[in-house]
């Protein structure tokens, strides 16, 4: 009960605050400029507005949830409204799971507006019936686990250190993220053993978030693109990181937080 | 029943990562507070006020020690379904409106949703923010987002509430508002702890008070019993006197000031004082009052605080 209205009120925030507006402008601004580009390519118009169309969403989806995931346990703090929020009946755990929860909830509403404003201009181009927009669903799930996911290591980060920090850390990881299977071969082509290891280390602990790009070495924007179909088990092995990577991350964030002093 | 009781608190803070030494903020604090009382914690700026109730609300964890509200650990989740707090220069969530506010923390003590909606109207109408119910927080004054601060510590209707400096920054309108507040819970039976700067209004409000310096408790008591020792004379007003009387009194006490109809008498001890009176009555003169002069807490305050310092 308190993790919901936690979330709801997190959500209110997110909702009520004019720098997610502007990001989803600026998204939904992209889209319809791929409509200008794509008729720089002819016959291949749709296909490079669904690939600039996801690729907005993915990018700005980041923004997002890296810009508020990383200011939302501190702004509290700073604010201090955490001070008569925990000396309330909720459990620590219950704060940060509500803070996620919320936020989560905000990047779903925002993800489901801009890829509205992809199909919608789609569809103004005529041609292609509602069902072929379901090609599209596969890369926008994956991007919204990838989000998830990044706004899971910004809750980390922002249980500990400062927005700035915080922005660089979640910044670094999600770059090395996607090179994360470079890292991978990396250690494959080096002799030394220590370095092999550090790089296999490194692979295993650092998200994997190039898998949410490609399926089968196959990027999952193209796939939509060009009306390829994904393979569905892949798809479930994803989430089922995904899911776990994400409890990690929550785990280490309550683990922090509920050892903090609020000084 | 004590309502609140703290042991040996000690709060050591590590100011500089790179200095060993740390700063005690909290140093074997012992109080108990009882059921239904208005107990004033009273202290200079960084006597340790604001680190003791943060440790009662399990905000900061104590280096040492225990403190245990209604018989339970700070740390407990459910004791807090019974208690209020109020922070210091509090600040609240400022996209919200009051009412929003109110419905949120009502909604985290899982309060029934129309017995919320009833509570929330009552309370905004009790601090006197009914009109403004609908206004977000950012656009509050500081007395409003005192008095916001307040109805959100009291919605639970608890047993114990905690007042960080309710009354700092506040004119005096919004003093006395306060002073209400925490006059009805008290009649209510409410436990009510309160920190301040602010004398007059503790002296008018508190059963007991503890005072605090560098972390370390100074005294405790009934303000009466702390004040008692430092009785530093008598006050005797009369009226209907003539010059003769007044001469004569004059020569009986240390000093005598005619102010108007009256005449202010001042001894050291109340022997004097008696002495002066039966004179005054047996020659007709008519007693209006006599008071013993005490200092005020605040001049108790400076003058124990003061020689801590020196």
């Amino acid at each position: 009960m308190a993790i919901l209205a936690i979330a709801g009120n997190t959500f209110r925030e997110n909702i009520r605050d004019r720098i997610l507006y502007n990001l989803i402008l600026f998204a939904i601004i992209m889209i319809f400029s791929a409509v200008a580009l794509g008729q720089l390519t002819l016959g291949h118009e749709d296909k490079i507005i669904v690939d600039l169309g996801l690729s907005s969403i993915s990018i700005f989806g980041m923004l997002i949830a890296v810009f508020i995931g990383i200011s939302l346990v501190y702004k509290e703090l700073e604010r201090r409204t955490v001070y008569s929020l925990l000396a309330k009946p909720i459990h620590r755990y219950e704060f940060i799971l509500g803070k996620y929860l919320g936020l989560l909830c905000t990047l779903f509403v925002n993800v489901t507006i801009m890829t509205l404003g992809l199909v919608l201009t789609l569809a103004s181009r005529g041609g292609g019936e509602f069902g072929s927009y379901l090609r599209l669903m596969p890369a926008v799930y994956l991007i919204f686990l990838s989000l998830a996911l990044t706004t899971a290591l910004a809750l980390l980060f922002s249980t500990f250190s400062t927005p700035a920090l915080s922005a660089v850390f979640t910044l670094f990881f999600w770059v090395a993220g996607h090179f994360n299977r470079d890292l991978l071969d990396f250690g494959r082509l080096t002799e030394s053993a220590s370095f092999r290891w550090l790089c296999n280390v490194l692979y295993y602990l650092l998200p994997n978030i190039s898998n949410f790009n490609s399926i089968d070495g196959r990027n999952i924007i193209q796939s939509a693109a060009y009306h390829q179909s994904v393979d569905p088990a892949a798809v479930m092995w994803i989430s089922v990181y995904a899911l776990l990577y994400c409890a990690v991350l929550l785990l280490l964030s309550i683990a922090i937080f509920s050892r903090r002093d609020f000084k | 029943m004590a309502i609140i009781e703290i042991e040996n608190l000690t709060k050591d803070f590590h100011v500089e990562f790179w200095k060993m030494r740390p700063v005690r903020a909290l140093d074997s604090l012992n109080l108990r507070v009882e059921s239904g009382e208005v107990f004033g914690f009273l202290g200079p700026n960084g006597a340790g006020k604001t680190t003791t109730l943060k440790i009662l609300m399990n905000l900061l964890r104590p280096t040492s020690g225990s403190a245990r509200i209604l018989g339970h650990p700070v740390s407990s989740v459910s004791m807090r379904t019974h208690i209020g707090y109020l922070p210091e220069n509090p600040y609240f969530y400022d996209y919200l409106t009051a009412e929003e506010l109110l419905l949120y923390v009502g909604r985290l003590f899982g309060i029934h949703r129309l017995e919320l909606k009833r509570k929330v109207a009552a309370l905004l109408e009790n601090v006197g923010l009914a009109d403004s119910r609908k206004l977000q927080l950012r656009k509050f004054s500081k007395g409003m987002i005192q008095r916001i601060g307040i109805a959100q510590a009291i919605i639970n209707d608890p047993e114990v509430v905690f007042l960080d400096e309710p009354m700092s920054g506040l004119d005096p309108i919004g003093r006395r508002d306060v002073r209400e507040v925490i006059s009805s819970l008290k009649n209510r039976g409410v436990t009510v702890f309160f920190s301040s700067h602010i004398l007059p209004d503790v002296e008018m409000l508190c059963d007991r008070v503890a005072i605090v310096n560098k972390g370390r408790l100074q005294e405790a008591g009934a303000l009466d019993d702390i004040l008692k020792v430092k009785i530093e004379g008598y006050e005797t007003v009369l009226a209907h006197f003539d010059e003769a009387i007044a001469g004569e009194l004059k020569k009986l006490c240390d000093e005598a000031i005619i102010m108007g109809d009256r005449l202010h008498l001042r001894t050291v001890t109340s022997s004097q004082a008696e002495t002066a009176l039966s004179y005054a009555l047996a020659h007709g003169a008519k007693l209006i009052s006599v008071n013993p002069i005490r200092a005020s807490l605040e001049e108790y305050f400076f003058q124990e605080i003061g020689a801590h310092k020196n």
